[in-house]
């Protein structure tokens, strides 16, 4: 009996069914399901829904850039690059690093263009993590760094912030929360969702804890050029730190090319070396269009990045001013494009109020408990709207406080 | 002060407050800060952009390029202002290049519009010649495009 006919029989003989779910990994399968995705299900329900929601610049990437994409498709630009990125946007990255941040990145080694700042995330945890290993997470944070952990093997460890601290993480926390099996630290400053900062003294006293149990740093600066009254820390030009951190940067935020997905990650060789391993094998090269728009972007973007994070600013303080004016108490945001007010004094859970406000009053947010724990008791409100479109939010959120 | 320029600029019918609120002073700052520039010049006056033609109403604009021969120590002003008294002229510039002023002239129909250029601008004695462009479609004015806006479409809900 040949071979495909004894299996043809034994279909026969024992009629399965396939569960393809058993296929699914143990460790994808434990992953929760991102608190975003059902709250995404119930907007699209709806019509009419003002969104403050979004992760997003409500401005179109410039039209220089765009242009770049274009003209580089024109000639011809569709091919594979290096798998480290063009090697003129990695030299204009680390030039803007040396302007910017006084740090010192070689561009042949020590830069690595990404397809957006999540995948330079997840090259980072996989490039550094042993099964087991404990990263440390402060918490309320952009929600992909803990599966992101646990996917490379390791082990998040969330530590949360308060509004007291202007939800910024302490060194004393960090230290506290250090094991034997802790081989990383997550900054993620200006934040998502709490628009915190982090100053200078602060990121000294953590580069003091850093060092003395001898850990590494993965800080997203993705929101760094979105830092109102001030300029952004890079934590690597704090000395000590370039070698032992990986910062992660992209366009998506300051340039408004998030579609464009394009971010990277720079630090020292061995570890850039390493996660560019990864890279070639998963992504092979970040999208060229992209890349030629990022050299656009670095090379003459600075005016409209200027202009973008102007009309930020006036956009915080208004949206901030309206909600501690109508008793939601507010903290101010000093980086990215979110305002993150505490909806404690309403009795009710972020879940719940965010459900009220979207079926009652139309208006899209998201419950802070999506971004951690801590987060419960606070709303995240994108400002990255129209003028016109935020104060009608305003005034919805109002006559909904109104109705409680 | 550069800013709430900025901002009446872009619309001049955000109140006082608002302004406020945006760049983070008083509300009685923004006041009598915009009432200073009032005063002085500097905020010339607040206008309306229209779309004539959506409300029915249909208007011809044609730019005219004038060559001027220079008569008098009074220079092109003399003759610039006298043209931007006509109400029918839109703007009045000195230009470079081959022509010396650039009209806007708005009528009902180009045959006004013509006429007016013949009998109105061409026989002025400084007036070498002129040359009538009819505006056949504007697509952005004074930094404003007049063609559908792009309007991205972003996921409602986005980490």
């Amino acid at each position: 009996m040949s071979y495909s006919r004894k299996s043809a029989q034994n279909a026969l003989l024992y009629p399965r069914e396939v569960m393809p779910e058993k296929f699914v990994a143990e460790k994808v399968r434990q992953i929760p399901p991102s608190g975003i995705r059902k709250f995404f299900d119930l907007v699209l329900e709806m019509e009419g829904v003002i969104s403050l929601g979004v992760g997003e610049p409500d401005f179109v990437t410039p039209w220089h850039i765009r242009e770049a994409c274009i003209y580089s498709l024109e000639k011809g630009a569709t091919s594979y690059t290096s798998n480290y990125g063009l090697l003129e946007l990695r030299e204009l990255i680390s030039k803007c690093y040396r302007k910017e941040h006084s740090v010192d990145y070689d561009p042949k080694n020590e830069i690595l263009v990404t397809t957006g700042v999540s995948e330079a995330a997840d090259l980072a945890f996989r490039a550094i993590i042993n099964p087991g290993d404990e990263v440390i997470v402060p918490e309320p944070s952009y929600v992909s760094y803990k599966p992101s952990v646990s996917l490379a093997g390791g082990t998040p460890v969330p530590v949360p912030t308060y509004q007291e601290d202007e939800f910024r993480v302490t060194a004393e926390q960090i230290n506290k929360s250090i094991t034997k099996k802790t081989k990383a630290l997550v900054l993620s400053y200006p934040n998502n969702p709490t628009g915190a900062v982090m100053r200078k003294s602060d990121l000294e006293e953590i580069a003091d804890v850093v060092t003395e149990n001898d850990i590494a740093v993965i800080s997203d600066e993705v929101y760094g050029k979105l830092t109102y009254n001030g300029a952004h820390t890079c934590f690597s030009s704090l000395p000590g730190m370039t070698e032992r951190s990986i910062i992660l940067n992209g366009f998506s935020k300051s340039h408004a090319m998030t579609g464009l997905r394009l971010g990277y990650a720079v630090g020292s060789a061995a570890l850039i070396s390493a996660m560019t391993k990864i890279h070639q094998y998963a992504m092979l090269c970040a999208p060229i269009t992209a890349q030629m728009g990022g050299i656009e972007a670095l090379k003459n973007g600075d005016g409209e990045v200027q202009k973008m994070v102007r009309e930020y600013d006036r956009r915080r303080r208004l949206v901030v001013s309206g909600l501690n004016k109508m008793g939601l108490d507010c903290f101010e945001p000093r980086g990215a494009f979110y305002a993150f007010p505490s909806i404690k004094s309403t009795g009710l859970s972020s879940g719940e109020f965010a459900e009220r406000l979207l079926k009652e009053q139309k208006v899209a947010v998201v419950p802070g408990d999506v971004f951690g724990e801590c987060g419960e008791g606070y709303l995240r409100c994108s400002y990255a709207t129209s003028r016109e479109q935020l104060l009608e939010a305003l005034a919805r959120i109002e006559a909904l406080l109104d109705s409680l | 002060m550069k800013e709430i320029l900025e901002i009446l600029e872009s619309n001049p019918r955000i109140e006082p407050g608002e302004i406020a609120a945006m760049i983070g002073i008083t509300e009685a700052q923004v006041a009598s800060k915009i009432k200073e520039m009032e005063k002085k010049g500097i905020i010339r006056k607040y206008k309306t952009v229209i779309d004539w033609e959506k409300a029915g109403e249909e208007y011809v604009y044609a730019i005219i390029e004038i060559k001027v021969a220079l008569r008098s120590r009074t220079g092109y002003d003399a003759i610039a202002e006298r043209i931007a008294k006509f109400p029918e002229v839109r703007s009045v510039r000195l230009i470079s290049g081959g022509h010396d002023l650039s009209l806007t002239v708005r009528g009902r129909s180009m045959k006004e519009v013509a006429f007016f250029v013949a009998e109105k601008i061409a026989t002025l004695e400084q007036v070498q010649g002129t040359v009538t462009h009819f505006v056949l479609r504007t697509y952005k004015e004074d930094g404003d495009v007049l063609f559908e806006k792009e309007r991205p479409e972003r996921l409602a809900v986005s980490p």
